[in-house]
């Protein structure tokens, strides 16, 4: 039986260069799955690719069961920065992908709620702070109420308290909903912490190398997922995959 | 327990009180007013003849003499013309500009021809105006068109082609077509660079009218300044000057007003420095 989002990409160039190549990787319904890797092996590739943004590539993409092509409303995506519209308020951010008409200004208000952003619908993005805007952001990438979100690096720029915060805000927020999230991170212990399975991915052109299940119940320890003999054995295999 | 206290020997901020010295004063307008009565005491003294540079309570009375004889239909006919030139050239900018920038077509089609006009100094196209449309205001407000028009194009195209690529990837993953791509991505983010074209080419409007009026007017503030020359009275084109100069401050401010209320949402170091 093929998984929920069942992804194959045979070949993937950026002009020459191989990028991707012969990656096969099935996510299953409700699934955290983080992705990490050295920089440049194609993590961000991928996510855009199953965002529908990067189409030049050969293989084929599957949402239960459907194909998968071009950008899609079951899928959400947050970027590494927060892309905000400056010249929109966070409201009006966060219910950007509505078509006319069918903007809810009640819903947005509640998924600031959510995140303590009470009261901040009507403030410009210039004054929030770099976390608040991610979190806008992500709120944003909810909004359409996707199947499935991908997280493309969300909280590499914030600091390690907000980045905490977020990672709690994150967690609840995808459990809560059953959301499928894809989530590329080059920080091992936020990928411990957030996810069902940890996927190694290969130095260029990058199919998958190793996985690893984390099998930790909810809510997360974040001091014994650090220590779980599952940290070492992923630095060492990040080491091997990416060793000159 | 008793906090152990470190004091230290630091003399006082001086800043803030010179600071509350010069606060208030509009420094900026030391320069002139020091000019202007250098120039009256000057001409008072007979350092410079009267009939060639006047002093500024000449260049008063001047101007209130002309307020009683039809300075308003001077200053009427050229804000007019300066409105509707600036109207024109603005508007065909914005519309050709956002084409070529969004289409390829149009670019390739529209912007050699666009460019190779832009090397053309405007005031060239005068003699050629007065031919095909006699001393009308028609070549007048054409002239001010063909000015205004090409900074706001250029403005225009350089402001959307230099539209953040990721906010584009937005629009795109929202699946926005290329209408409201172009309508609430593209035109928004370029506004800034648009309303500085729009504002260079007011006044750049101010100064076409003049080359304008000075060829051939019977009204105007430039047709002051002619007639000024040929009768003599360097109070009357001084009076002129002035007025230009109130008129053009008058419409930047009006436009800046409009930059600042429309681009309000930006986090540059000026709005930052208004917080």
């Amino acid at each position: 039986m093929s998984a929920f989002l069942d992804i194959a990409i045979d070949d993937k160039r950026h002009g020459e260069r191989a990028v991707l190549r012969g990656l096969r990787l099935g996510v299953a319904r409700g699934e955290i799955v983080s992705l990490v890797g050295a920089s440049g092996c194609g993590k961000s590739t991928l996510l855009s690719i199953v965002a529908g943004l990067d189409t030049g590539h050969r293989g084929a993409l599957r949402l239960d069961g459907r194909p998968l092509v071009g950008p899609s409303a079951d899928v959400g995506l947050v970027f590494q920065a927060p892309r905000l519209f400056p010249w929109l308020t966070v409201a009006q951010n966060i219910m950007f992908g509505a078509s006319a008409g069918k903007a809810d200004l009640a819903r947005a208000a509640a998924l600031l709620e959510e995140v303590g952003l009470t009261g901040y619908g009507d403030a410009l993005p210039k004054q929030l702070s770099g976390g608040q805007a991610q979190w806008v952001a992500i709120a944003r990438g909810l909004y359409l109420e996707p199947r499935v979100l991908l997280l493309d690096e969300p909280f590499s720029a914030v600091d390690a308290f907000t980045r905490m915060r977020l990672q709690d805000l994150l967690a609840a927020a995808a459990r809560q909903r059953g959301l499928t999230v894809l989530l590329v991170t080059h920080d091992i212990d936020e990928a411990l912490y957030l996810s069902d399975r940890v996927i190694l991915m290969d130095s260029m052109p990058g199919p998958v190398r190793a996985e690893f299940a984390v099998d930790a119940p909810w809510p997360r320890e974040r001091a014994a997922l650090a220590l779980s003999p599952l940290k070492p054995a992923i630095l060492d295999s990040l080491h091997a995959a990416h060793a000159f | 327990m008793e906090q152990p206290t470190i004091a230290l020997d630091v003399p006082a901020p001086a800043a803030p009180a010179r600071r509350r010295l010069t606060a208030g004063f509009p420094l900026g307008l030391l320069l002139p007013v020091l000019a202007l009565l250098g120039v009256e005491l000057g001409v008072r003294a007979g350092l410079a003849p009267a009939n060639l540079m006047s002093p500024p309570s000449s260049v008063l009375e001047a101007l209130s003499w002309l307020f009683d004889n039809g300075l308003g239909a001077h200053v009427g006919a050229s804000a007019l013309r300066v409105a509707s030139g600036f109207a024109i050239g603005a508007l065909l900018a914005l519309g050709l500009g956002a084409l070529v920038a969004l289409n390829r077509t149009a670019e390739r089609l529209f912007d050699p021809s666009f460019q190779a006009l832009r090397a053309i100094p405007s005031l060239a196209w005068v003699p050629l105006l007065l031919l095909w449309f006699g001393i009308d205001e028609t070549p007048k407000v054409i002239l001010i068109a063909i000015g205004a028009f090409f900074p706001v194009y250029m403005g225009v195209v350089a402001g959307i082609r230099g539209v953040d690529r990721s906010l584009i990837e937005v629009g795109l993953l929202y699946r926005l077509s290329p209408l409201a791509l172009a309508r609430r991505v593209l035109l928004p983010a370029a506004m800034p660079s648009v309303l500085t074209g729009l504002r260079n080419d007011l006044s750049l409007a101010w100064m076409f009218m003049v080359a304008a009026e000075l060829i051939a007017a019977s009204r105007g503030l430039g047709y002051l300044l002619t007639d000024g020359r040929e009768t003599g009275r360097a109070d009357i084109m001084l009076a002129a000057i002035v007025l230009l100069a109130l008129l053009g401050k008058l419409s930047d401010s009006a436009m800046g007003a409009v930059e600042r209320r429309t681009l309000a949402w930006r986090d540059s170091l000026s709005e930052r420095d208004k917080r």
